[in-house]
């Protein structure tokens, strides 16, 4: 509190002391940047917190400039999405950092939640961070699915079709909340405006409440870090961590360069290989959507794939349904299923690294089984995986309780 | 469960009754190259020759054409266009799609981005690989797409040919066909070769017209990955120099 006193006298006069007095921006800055204190370790991984917040912001500018010229119309709207290829000048542009962005957003977030696995990110005292996180990850998904809707190509027909379906796994309501989420008996023009409402505000502002949340909660406990270690434990004279070092300018220094790296690869994609042959845009959505003509072969699009391939290994669906959503909920209890008091795996032994290498593998797996056609014995490796996916949650539970580990050290050393 | 019936149709295109469907025959890999100007110019004429009596581009501009073919409005018009369109205008057909479902039994769809849908070997494979068929309605029938409602459109100048199978059953009893070889019925006003180059010009079109930007965005590509790679450079040196204190 003393520091609120200090810097607001040093900053009593000028432009800023005026603003300052009506709204604490100079403290903000502090707050959230310059006197934020990360772990001078971080690697790698770490770059994906930012490149999502990257993402966001192109989604969300991309998205803008597309809706002025797209209408959610069920007899227009894939003829719109060509109009903005051909006639709208730079169109082409915007709808492929639009369409790749989605994809990138995916990766980006499968990274960051795998850096959470990896060093513990999720346990105490980030437990809320986590839980926000898997509400935003939940919020993604909606908004994606929604969006893959909009182009009103086959497969965003059928796509919506199976997906809405899914609600009918309900008890009881099943029927009447399927037809409360289409609008209609079917998917129709009702769907296509209800969805496109969804995708352009009701979704993006939660997901920008719910980044705000994500970040507010993560910067009241600090950052963890790849060696697991609490940084607070050990500060200078003037409170300050000694093995932090503050957000700006090291780290906005060090994700610019992870920007470009990643820009590299997205523009890439961007510019040469917007389709990713057929991965990141479906043949199939090439083709106008067609209630009388399924596609030969219903797929969602690769970042939900796991999750489906779960759905089609149970042969009842309404236990697929329920698996599949058991899968996710799953994860929103991870704080409390790993009950070790070391958070990285640097500090575990190797049942730890070999479990979490076989379900990283099972997950990966399972998203390329979801993209197949299908054999029965493809259907049942995908029942075994899907039977491992829970299995590994099982086995966490036990083993953390009483897991060998090394010795953690109490600061991070150099390097 | 009457409301989960929708799904199970859904998935069940997944079993392996159904992926057998999907094989399409592929014989041969079609090159195109989506900068010879020569390729497309002839793409385009057979398109609106031969294609658009049936097929539109609805979201297709002739001036766009023109513009990345490098056609003056003059030669797209009274070179190209058989109709009395406007250079502005969007490539559409005047045939009413209810007749043509009554004369082909499918309305003959819109092939603006059909190289999308389909890719390009399909195609390529597609208009390749007629035969005649005398069981079915136009006397025609396709390798790659089996039981194709649409006629061989450029026999004149592929021909006629039919085709030899191998007819066998396994035993479980269920008939299998095999294809041998196509023999010339009638031989065309091409060679194979002509005929197999006009086919592949006609593909290099459509992919075209599947996305006109493509010949931008494949030309602005080094530039901006130059341009990033670049900036990257320089980010790293400025992360290091900052980093340079901390251990």
């Amino acid at each position: 509190m003393g520091k609120i006193a200090s810097s607001g006298s040093k900053n009593a006069a000028g432009f800023m002391g005026w603003l300052n007095a009506r709204l604490p921006v100079t403290q903000f800055y502090k707050d959230h940047l310059s006197e934020y204190y990360a772990p001078k370790n971080f690697n790698f991984w770490y770059f994906f917190g930012s490149l999502a917040l990257l993402v966001l912001v192109n989604q969300i500018l991309t998205g803008i400039w597309l809706t002025m010229h797209y209408k959610p119309d069920a007899d227009k709207a894939f003829g719109m999405v060509e109009y903005i290829m051909r006639d709208v000048p730079w169109g082409w542009l915007i709808r492929y950092l639009h369409t790749t962005g989605a994809s990138a957003f995916f990766v980006v977030i499968y990274f960051h939640m795998f850096r959470g696995l990896l060093y513990g990110s999720y346990k105490k005292p980030r437990e809320l961070v986590w839980i926000i996180g898997m509400v935003l990850y939940l919020a993604l998904m909606a908004e994606a699915f929604m969006g893959y809707v909009l182009p009103w190509g086959n497969m965003s027909y059928w796509g919506a079709k199976v997906i809405t379906q899914l609600f009918g796994a309900v008890p009881f309501v099943g029927e009447a909340l399927v037809e409360w989420v289409r609008g209609d008996y079917l998917i129709s023009d009702a769907t296509l405006n209800r969805f496109f409402a969804l995708h352009v505000v009701a979704l993006p502002l939660a997901i920008v409440a719910l980044v705000v949340l994500h970040i507010a909660a993560l910067h009241t406990v600090g950052s963890n870090n790849p060696e697991g270690i609490d940084i607070k434990q050990h500060k200078d004279e003037n409170g300050k961590p000694l093995d932090g070092i503050p957000f700006h300018p090291y780290y906005t220094v060090k994700d610019i360069f992870g920007v470009g790296m990643f820009l590299l690869i997205f523009l890439f994609i961007v510019f040469v290989k917007p389709d990713m042959g057929g991965l990141f845009l479906e043949h199939d959505n090439y083709v106008p959507a067609d209630p009388a003509v399924t596609p030969l072969h219903i797929k969602p699009v690769w970042y939900f794939t796991p999750f489906y391939a779960m759905l089609r290994a149970v042969p009842d669906m309404q236990m697929g349904a329920l698996i599949m959503l058991l899968a996710i909920v799953v994860l929103f209890f991870l704080p409390w299923l790993d009950r070790s008091p070391v958070k990285s795996i640097r500090y575990r032994r190797w049942p730890f690294k070999l479990m979490l290498g076989l379900f990283t593998i099972t997950f990966v797996v399972l998203g390329w089984l979801g993209m197949q056609a299908g054999s029965v014995t493809l259907t049942r490796i995908a029942q075994a995986l899907t039977a491992f996916y829970f299995f590994y949650f099982i086995w966490l539970f036990f083993y953390s309780r009483n897991e060998k580990y090394h010795e953690v050290p109490e600061r991070i050393e150099d390097h | 469960m009457k409301k989960l019936h929708l799904i199970t149709l859904g998935l069940m295109m997944f079993s392996g009754l159904a992926s057998a469907a999907g094989d399409a025959y592929i014989g041969e890999h079609v090159q195109t190259n989506i900068r010879s100007t020569d390729s497309l110019r002839n793409g385009a004429r057979t398109f609106m020759n031969y294609c658009m009596g049936c097929h539109s581009m609805e979201f297709q501009r002739y001036n766009r054409v023109a513009e990345d073919l490098g056609l003056t409005e003059d030669e797209m018009m009274n070179g190209l266009v058989l109709t009395d369109a406007k250079f502005a205008d969007k490539m559409t057909i005047a045939m009413d799609p209810q007749d043509a479902e009554q004369w082909f039994g499918k309305t003959p769809p819109d092939l603006t981005v059909i190289a999308k849908a389909r890719g390009l070997d399909w195609l390529y494979n597609f208009l390749i690989n007629y035969y005649l068929d005398p069981t079915r309605p136009t006397g025609w029938n396709n390798l790659t797409f089996e039981n194709a409602s649409m006629p061989h459109v450029l026999w004149e100048f592929q021909g006629m040919r039919k085709a030899n199978f191998n007819v066998y059953e396994d035993e479980d009893g269920n008939e299998h066909k095999e294809f041998i070889d196509f023999e010339v019925v009638e031989a065309g006003s091409m060679s194979e070769q002509e005929y197999k180059d006009m086919v592949r010009d006609l593909v290099n079109f459509l992919d075209y017209s599947s996305e006109p930007a493509q010949l931008i965005r494949m030309s602005y590509a080094p530039w901006v990955l130059l341009f990033v790679a670049l900036f990257t450079f320089l980010a790293y040196l400025l992360k290091v120099n900052y980093f340079r204190d901390i251990h």
